[in-house]
């Protein structure tokens, strides 16, 4: 059987690092040893095909049994791809958020907003053959957290994505364009580069939007691509 | 480019999982399975000793016979309790290939996730008193001392028993894959 590819390695600067001082729960939480580089075998290469019979699907978040959410109803779409552009196709996505006041519906949200009790927040949906994928919801609000004097998150809906390998697996966040909190946000701001930091920004595209129904949003999600170079410790 | 982390926060239990952390649930993928049914516990805590208590930790393993790809759907998922204690039942998975020819030892990677990490942690789960433990590649690569983070011990009756230290003392080894 042939070694699996490793996956390419990120550029430190295009993701966030483990300890960022300005968000105050990465103190007592992030390792304080660097990890050790491991190399890229079957258990990292494969990862859980999940059968929509088991996970199933919750495409429109937008209502619940019918009765619609209240807020601004929206369409988020976009592609999973690897860095290569291939698109990661039947791969499953898990979506979570504040409804559009700015409130969780869980017991730890003790942020005095209302609840929706047509809105659960959370969503899971499967890539389709191009990678593609499309929900409903409604635009989350803005909420304030503990982690410095008048600390805001700006919008956002939380993504979860499963790839072909498990060292492909990723969490994000999916933020909106104009924004004002983005620049004051510890959480976004702890990705060095400009240009990753603006590819967790959707996109409203005209396109996407459907006339008399609800504003589109594009956020295309790229996962770590193959990397066609040997292991460089020797273990190829 | 690929797309960059964020922390999954402390509201992921919105998720619907319910019944992962048992991978031979009634209903589920792998009901009625055949294998050596274990439980895998442990408790996660910080930098100050303190049990995390919000974490979700998902679980990615080999089948019986060691493979990935067969009936076996060797996903779970689970969260730490107000003792920061997780806990999954599955099959013991059976040694895996490694690189070149080798061969790994049995063992179950975990992906940890939680507020204030801003990208998951990575580790594995070996299990005490396995003769192939001696020549696996990955625990080759870890220093003596910091081993043992990575090697479950026996429990109660079919537990083994893992407690990860996010930070610290005893820091638990977490790979760069
Ligand atoms: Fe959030």
């Amino acid at each position: 059987m042939a070694d699996p590819l490793p996956f390419r390695r990120d550029d430190p600067t295009h993701q966030p690092p483990l300890h960022a001082p300005s968000y105050r729960s990465t103190q007592g939480r992030a390792p304080l040893l660097a990890p050790i580089r491991a190399p890229i075998t079957v258990t990292e290469a494969s990862a859980p095909r999940f059968d929509p019979a088991h996970y199933p699907t919750r495409l429109d978040l937008s209502r619940l049994e019918g009765r619609p959410a209240l807020g601004e109803r929206i369409i988020v779409a976009g592609r999973l791809t690897e860095e290569d552009g291939r698109p990661v196709a039947n791969a499953m996505i898990e979506i979570w958020q504040a409804n559009a006041a700015g409130r969780y519906d869980h017991p730890g949200d003790q942020h005095d907003a209302p609840l929706d009790p047509n809105f659960l927040g959370r969503g899971r949906l499967f890539t389709d053959g191009n990678g593609e994928y499309r929900f409903e919801t409604i635009k989350p609000g803005a909420y304030p957290w503990g982690n410095h004097h008048n600390a805001w998150r700006p919008n956002h809906i939380h993504f979860g994505v499963h790839g072909a390998g498990s060292a492909q697996r990723l969490i994000t966040q999916m933020y909106f364009p104009g924004d004002p909190l983005l620049a004051l946000d510890p959480i976004f701001n702890t990705i060095p580069n400009a240009v990753a930091r603006e590819r967790l920004v959707s996109r409203f595209e005209l396109d996407l939007t459907v006339p008399e129904y609800a504003l589109g949003y594009r956020f295309d999600i790229v996962l770590r691509g193959r990397d066609a170079t040997p292991f460089e410790d020797g273990h190829a | 480019m690929s797309t960059a982390h964020q922390t999954v926060g402390p509201y992921w239990h919105l998720l619907e999982y319910e019944g992962w952390d048992d991978l031979l649930r009634e209903g589920g993928p792998n009901a009625g399975m055949e294998g050596e049914a274990v439980t895998l516990t442990g408790r996660i805590t910080d930098g100050a000793g303190a049990p995390v208590t919000d974490a979700q930790i998902e679980i990615w393993q080999a089948d019986p016979e060691g493979r990935y790809d067969g009936a076996f759907h060797g996903f779970g998922r689970a969260r730490t309790d107000e003792a920061g204690r997780f806990r999954f039942r599955t099959v013991k998975p059976g040694p895996v290939p490694g690189r070149g020819n080798a061969t790994q030892a049995p063992h179950i990677q975990l992906q940890i996730f939680a507020r204030g990490l801003l990208r998951h942690l990575t580790t594995r789960a070996y299990f005490a008193g396995e003769a192939l433990n001696h020549s696996d590649p990955l625990l080759a690569l870890v220093p003596e001392e910091r081993r043992g983070t990575l090697i479950a011990k026996p429990g109660a009756a079919g537990e083994w028993v893992l407690d990860i230290r996010l930070r610290g003392d005893g820091e638990t080894v977490f790979l760069d894959i």
